[in-house]
């Protein structure tokens, strides 16, 4: 299963040398928004100067909770929405523990991180990697 | 409130894909199909809520027409149970009993319903002439029908007429087609019709979920019990699932017109079809809503693992539930059939809402199943898990503690299309009449009605399904019984009378209210008769003594009824309001009305409509659509003081051992709250004392709840209080009114 990951150590989160480049690639390139806050990641400054990141792990509770079955692994083991049945109940959004379930007031079907690795060329830093890890087991949720 | 905690370890391992299949004979079922009558709509989507239209089908005459939704409808009556009572008083006459064709069933979502981003908002409102009660019953049921008939084009459905053959009503929302066909060969039993309909109807495997088929079985042909289905397809399952519109005899009506069934083929549904005015509103009080299932769920009722059966044991430790025929409150049993033996038998790895959007998802499904008794003996299905009321009332209030007994007796009701809580009732006061000698073997036609007897209990089902024997007399409901029993000279009238749970002809649901005088007045003190849809005050008032004064009791008994009545006006379900509550709940002020959760319902339905109200505008809204019920009541000759009485049994101990089995409690309100002194006094006479004492306080009760309601001391709502409520516009309602003051 692919996965987006973080090193916090390498990622510079109060923007002294980056402005964000991860979000603000994700947002446009993948969902073509324009607001980085509504990327599917999010890095927070903390107050101490250190970076707080939000990414999604790939976990599938959504796709436990999803009642269309809008929600499935794909090959890679990627977590990837079907629109076309989705009903927008944002289930996923609310049961998402990371919070990191997306959404676009104007659509009506939320979206999430599809380890496309896009923000990962984007890093200045290189703070960003996709691994390949196990799928995690089913979750009664 | 929680019991246990969840093991998944536990879960029993049973392939939830896997039961009997009824498609065989699909294809000739289908060739014999005669159209009776076809004709074509304009299919539409709501605008905020609401279509505008109603669909009139006669099934007698065939004639099938589209009627406006008026402004004066929705200002009145909203929509739900509202436009069903309106449509119900408009199409009979005092003189209409259920089996008249005049008699309309009206099926009715309300304009939230169809939104899917909160927690249990697809629910529809059945509404007709109860064949128990006589007067107009009405049921909140789930399954996708309510919102695929909306998002055909139409706000309400409204049958009347009867008809000479079985027939269909389909209407295909999809492509804009409403057709009668004579269905001549359908199988009658639920699980096997809605799931052959869903598949005949649908025209891909896809488009099985835009169905949804409402239907009853062959019990509801001979008795006044028989309740309706409505399905939705289960998508990971690959079935059918069924929701009920139970109570009243709505099922009896149905087949008495001779419907085998009305099915919806509505549009894909997708978030945005219900064009509410403020959707951004509703999707983040949804979100929050969602997010506060999944924190608090696991450490509150647990519905997700459970359903509703979460509280067998709560009530039983609370000595509520009902158990022999409310005789007694709890059981060595229980645990039997307590929520930790359910959390393992019903199938956890899959997703059980009626609706979409419901993250409460309390449609628990106990899959494999394999059937001992009846027409299905060795057939493997999926049952309902089941819900509290059918765990007590088929169960604990029968005496049956095994659960694979207490699953195929549910899986029967439904299937039959019988009401499981009425028959829970009325099997109760059966054996209770075994036992006391009022039945015996040779008066049930051989069977042996004892406490805990599934094989027989079963077999009196099958009976009535077949129109058979006992069966047919137990059908008739716990009134009729009472009657025929008295009649016969089969025992103490005043006994019987007692004993037998209902008011109004209908069967009390599952609850004990003798010891809360706010429950007995949350049941008796309705308009349908005694269910847990209007008042359900036993666990604010017994378990978190939210409501501790006589004043409290009567204030709640103006106050729920009115709250409750608006999730049916608009197509609400009523348990994510309170099964489960926000983290800070206990801290705000009046806790027990769950005031985060009224606010998601009053932003909810203003998004919904674009009409701006407030948590008093709610109650307001309620009143009027409450009231002319309760008028509705009064036009066909029920509805005042006297049908407002409870029989003894929901009031207290009818019989010496009850007395007995809580004798300390007793004798202390013999001398706490009457100040008499027990120790002086005989069994009959302490239990002579208790009879009075509770029939005052009663009473006392009574007359407070009515005065504040804005009734006179008969029932009768005042010619003000409908002048509040702007019912004095209609010059019918003022005049049944008017008879009586
Ligand atoms: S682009 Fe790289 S360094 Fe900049 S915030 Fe994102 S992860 Fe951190
Ligand atoms: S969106 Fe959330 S729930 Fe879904 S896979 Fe990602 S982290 Fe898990
Ligand atoms: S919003 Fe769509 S993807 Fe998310 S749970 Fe609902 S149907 Fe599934
Ligand atoms: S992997 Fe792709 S979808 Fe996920 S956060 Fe990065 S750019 Fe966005």
């Amino acid at each position: 299963m692919r996965q987006l990951r973080i090193d916090l150590s390498k990622c510079d989160a109060g923007r002294a040398t980056c402005q964000h480049e991860c979000e603000s690639s994700c947002v446009e390139k993948v969902f073509k928004l324009t607001d980085p806050a509504m990327a599917a990641l999010h890095i927070r400054e903390l107050a101490d100067g250190s970076g707080q990141a939000v990414l999604c792990d790939q976990c599938g509770d959504c796709v436990v909770v999803c009642p269309t079955e809008a929600l499935s692994r794909n090959k890679l083991g990627v977590v990837v929405i079907d629109k076309k049945v989705c009903v927008g109940c944002y289930m996923c959004m609310g049961f998402c523990e990371k919070e990191i379930f997306e959404r676009n007031p104007e659509w009506t079907e939320p979206y999430k991180c599809i380890s496309c690795g896009i923000c990962v060329k984007a890093c200045p830093h290189a703070a960003l990697e996709i691994v390949d890890v196990p799928e995690p087991a089913y979750r009664i949720l | 409130m929680s019991q246990f905690v969840f093991d998944p370890t536990k879960v029993m391992d049973i392939d939830f894909t896997k039961r009997t299949e009824y498609l065989e004979g699909l294809e000739a079922i289908k060739a014999a199909h005669k159209v009776l009558k076809e004709i074509s709509f304009t299919p539409s989507l709501p605008d905020k809520g609401y279509n505008h239209r109603s669909l009139y089908v006669n099934v007698g005459t065939l004639e099938v027409k589209e009627k406006p939704v008026t402004q004066q409808m929705k200002d009145v009556f909203l929509g739900g149970r509202g436009f069903g009572l309106w449509h119900l008083w408009n199409a009979v006459k005092p003189t209409t009993r259920w089996n008249d064709p005049e008699n309309e069933i009206i099926i009715c979502p309300g304009p939230v319903s169809g939104i899917t981003q909160y927690a249990g908002t697809g629910k529809s409102l059945v509404v007709t002439l109860s064949p128990q009660t006589d007067i107009p019953i009405d049921s909140n049921v789930g399954g996708y029908f309510g919102p695929l008939l909306k998002f055909s084009g139409f706000d309400a459905l409204e049958i009347q007429g009867k008809s000479e053959c079985d027939l269909i009503v389909f209407i295909d929302g999809q492509k804009g087609i409403i057709r009668i066909e004579e269905a001549p060969e359908e199988p009658v039993d639920s699980h096997v019709l809605a799931e052959v309909l869903t598949h005949m109807y649908a025209e891909n495997d896809a488009d099985r979920v835009n169905i949804s088929v409402v239907c009853t079985g062959a019990a509801a042909e001979h008795s006044l019990i028989g309740m309706l289905n409505f399905s939705w397809w289960d998508h990971r399952r690959g079935c059918i699932r069924l929701k009920q519109a139970g109570r009243g005899g709505i099922g009896t009506v149905f087949r008495n017109k001779r419907i085998r069934a009305v099915v919806c083929r509505g549009p894909q549904v997708k978030g945005d079809l219900n064009n509410v005015a403020d959707y951004e509103t509703i999707a983040k009080t949804g979100i929050k809503y969602h997010k506060e299932i999944r924190e608090n769920d696991p450490y509150q009722c647990m519905m997700r693992r459970n359903g509703t059966a979460h509280i067998v044991e709560i009530m039983d430790a609370y000595d509520l539930l009902p158990t022999h025929n409310f005789q007694y409150g709890s059981h060595p049993d229980t645990h039997k059939i307590d929520s930790a033996y359910w959390q393992s038998r019903c199938t956890q790895k899959t997703v059980d809402g009626c609706w979409y959007g419901c993250s409460m998802a309390c449609a628990k499904g106990a899959d494999g199943l394999v059937v001992k008794t009846g027409p299905y003996k060795g057939h493997t299905v999926t049952v309902d898990g089941p819900e509290y009321e059918n765990a007590a009332g088929l169960g604990s209030n029968c005496g049956v503690f095994d659960p694979d007994y207490l699953l195929e007796l549910n899986f029967y009701c439904d299937t039959y299309g019988i009401c499981t809580i009425t028959y829970g009732t009325l099997t109760a006061f059966v054996m209770e009449c075994y036992q006391r000698g009022i039945l015996n073997k040779e008066r049930t036609g051989g069977l042996e009605m004892t406490w805990g007897n599934a094989e027989d209990d079963l077999e009196m089902m099958h009976q009535m399904a077949r129109g058979e024997g006992f069966g047919i007399i137990a059908g008739q409901g716990v009134k009729k019984m009472k009657e025929i029993f008295i009649k016969n000279g089969w025992g103490d009238p005043k006994l019987i009378n007692d004993i037998g749970m209902e008011n109004k002809g209908l069967e009390y649901s599952q609850y004990m209210s003798k010891e809360s005088l706010a429950q007995q007045g949350g049941y008796a003190l309705t308009n349908k008769g005694p269910q847990h849809d209007e008042a359900w005050l036993i666990f604010m008032d017994m378990v978190n003594k939210q409501i501790p004064t006589f004043e409290d009791k009567a204030e709640a008994l103006y106050y729920f009824p009115l709250f409750r009545t608006w999730f049916g006006l608009n197509g609400f379900c009523k348990l994510p309001w309170n099964d489960v509550v926000p983290s800070n709940n206990a801290q705000q002020p009046e806790a027990h009305k769950i005031p985060e959760h009224v606010q998601n319902y009053v932003d909810i339905f203003t998004a919904t409509t674009g009409i701006k109200i407030d948590k008093d505008e709610l109650i307001h809204q309620s009143a009027k659509v409450y009231n002319f019920q309760r008028i509705f009541n009064i036009r066909m000759g029920k509805g005042l003081r006297k049908d407002d009485h409870a029989p003894f049994r929901a009031l207290g101990p009818v019989t010496t051992e009850e007395y007995l089995s809580r004798q300390e409690r007793y004798d202390k309100q013999i001398a706490e709250e009457m100040k008499l002194d027990p120790t002086t006094m005989s069994l009959e006479e302490k239990m002579a004392a208790h009879r009075s004492w509770r029939q005052g306080r009663y009473e006392q009760l009574t007359d407070a709840v009515y005065k504040r309601r804005g009734w006179t001391p008969n029932g009768v709502p005042t010619l003000e209080r409908l002048k509040e409520l702007g019912l004095d516009a209609f010059p019918e309602v003022v005049d049944v009114v008017k008879l009586h003051l």
